[in-house]
């Protein structure tokens, strides 16, 4: 059972890492029909299935903590965009194929790390769902680091698209590893996991595979931050707009 | 529905051994480990299953066909329970259902991946899988996603064939 005083925090954390993925699950959806060789096309839409999934189950355990009435599809399609909590990195178009494979080389990176801790969790329910998605992310992140070496690593053309990809989506990576006071506590209680000492390990991961790739990873800039408290780009809305339409055009319909 | 005798617990578990997956209809739900666990609680008939991917779509019309195959015979109320601990794998189906996936065209899976050296790439071990059809060893992955989210595209540079082998997770 979930002390009282951790409760708000944890519906938080769920609403966060649910929306991740189901902001990072529609970007990928968005490919299918246009992938650029068939079995790429069913890859991509055999990812966005396990992030849609894992979303389902967090932001459905995030309504049963809650305790107000709210389900999966009420936490997806009936809230707006300054109450999504994903990170920004997810909710940016999906550009082109370098673009959305070095993002989902970001995100994998970082979901196996932060996976392979949550299962630790002292709270049953999440940790159950960590130990099943963990295994998902394991061959999420196979696919993007291979095909991350061989875009950085083929052509001209395929390195230039994938290192003007990597130098727009770097300054949105660390956002993955911020915690705030509510994170913090739910640390302490051994709920979650702290993220501060995952991310030296997944600058080390994704910076050998940008070496194997033979991208140069940018120095410097601002960090992206903000969307864990619901400030996010200007692309959000209308990605929530193409996903919400048809829950809210129809209340109540199911098929 | 007519009252019964408190059914056992094997016999239950034949029972549900007639539900078939609905995306590999030649292994049943039991084979593949879904079925974790069935029990008489009360006067209610719990099942226990977990998942096999978190999106897997499969998953409702896996607990509907449950629930009709128990009460076909008589036994209600049934409920239907999802746990996800212990995560699902590969390595719960046995040799026997394994061979029916391979003479149904699917190869079987390997040994699911322990050790977390398998994610960077060229730093791999390739196992060999043998094509279902000719069953050459000379055989490439071309996808680690197929038409299922269980299942990978490799094809066999022996017969051209080109098939499906139930991943390893």
């Amino acid at each position: 059972m979930i002390d009282e005083a951790l409760r708000p925090h944890l519906v938080e954390f769920l609403l966060r890492h649910g929306d991740d993925r189901l902001v990072l699950g529609h970007r990928l959806a968005e490919w299918c029909g246009h992938g650029p060789a068939l079995e790429e096309d069913i890859a991509l839409a055999n990812c966005a299935l396990d992030f849609t999934g894992q979303a389902n189950l967090m932001l459905g355990l995030a309504g049963s903590v809650e305790g107000k009435g709210r389900d999966q599809d009420a936490l997806a399609y009936f809230r707006d965009e300054r109450e999504f909590r994903n990170v920004q990195l997810v909710e940016l178009p999906r550009g082109d194929f370098g673009v959305t494979m070095v993002r989902q080389l970001l995100f994998d990176a970082y979901d196996v790390l932060f996976l392979e801790a949550l299962q630790r969790s002292a709270y049953e329910d999440l940790a159950g769902i960590a130990a099943k998605a963990y295994k998902e992310a394991r061959y999420h992140l196979r696919h993007s680091a291979e095909w991350v070496v061989m875009l950085g690593d083929g052509t001209g053309e395929s390195h230039e698209r994938a290192q003007r990809a990597l130098d727009e989506l770097w300054r949105y990576g660390p956002e993955l590893f911020d915690m705030d006071e509510g994170d913090r506590a739910l640390a302490s209680a051994g709920i979650v996991p702290d993220l501060a000492p995952l991310e030296p390990r997944w600058r080390e991961r994704v910076e050998e595979v940008f070496a194997r790739a033979t991208l140069a990873v940018p120095t410097g800039g601002f960090r992206a931050k903000g969307g864990r408290r619901g400030v996010h780009t200007e692309h959000l809305g209308h990605l929530l707009a193409e996903m919400q339409i048809v829950a809210r055009s129809h209340p109540g319909a199911s098929w | 529905m007519t009252a019964r005798a408190r059914p056992t617990r094997e016999e239950l578990l034949a029972l549900l051994d007639t539900v078939k997956d609905p995306e590999v209809p030649v292994v049943s739900v039991v084979e593949l480990g879904v079925v974790r666990d069935v029990a008489v609680e009360g006067d209610e008939i719990v099942v226990t299953i977990t998942p096999t991917y978190s999106g897997c779509p499969a998953m409702r019309e896996i607990e509907d066909e449950i629930v009709r195959a128990l009460q076909a015979e008589g036994h209600a109320p049934v409920r239907v329970r999802t746990v996800f601990a212990p995560a699902w794998t590969t390595d719960w189906i046995g040799p026997a259902a394994r061979e029916k996936l391979r003479a149904y065209g699917i190869a079987p899976p390997g040994m699911a991946p322990s050790a977390d050296d398998d994610l960077v790439p060229l730093r791999r071990r390739r196992e060999t899988v043998r094509c279902p059809y000719c069953d050459s060893p000379d055989t490439t992955l071309r996808s680690e996603f197929g038409s299922t989210a269980c299942k990978s595209i490799r094809f066999c540079d022996a017969c051209r064939q080109p098939f499906e082998q139930f991943k390893a997770i």
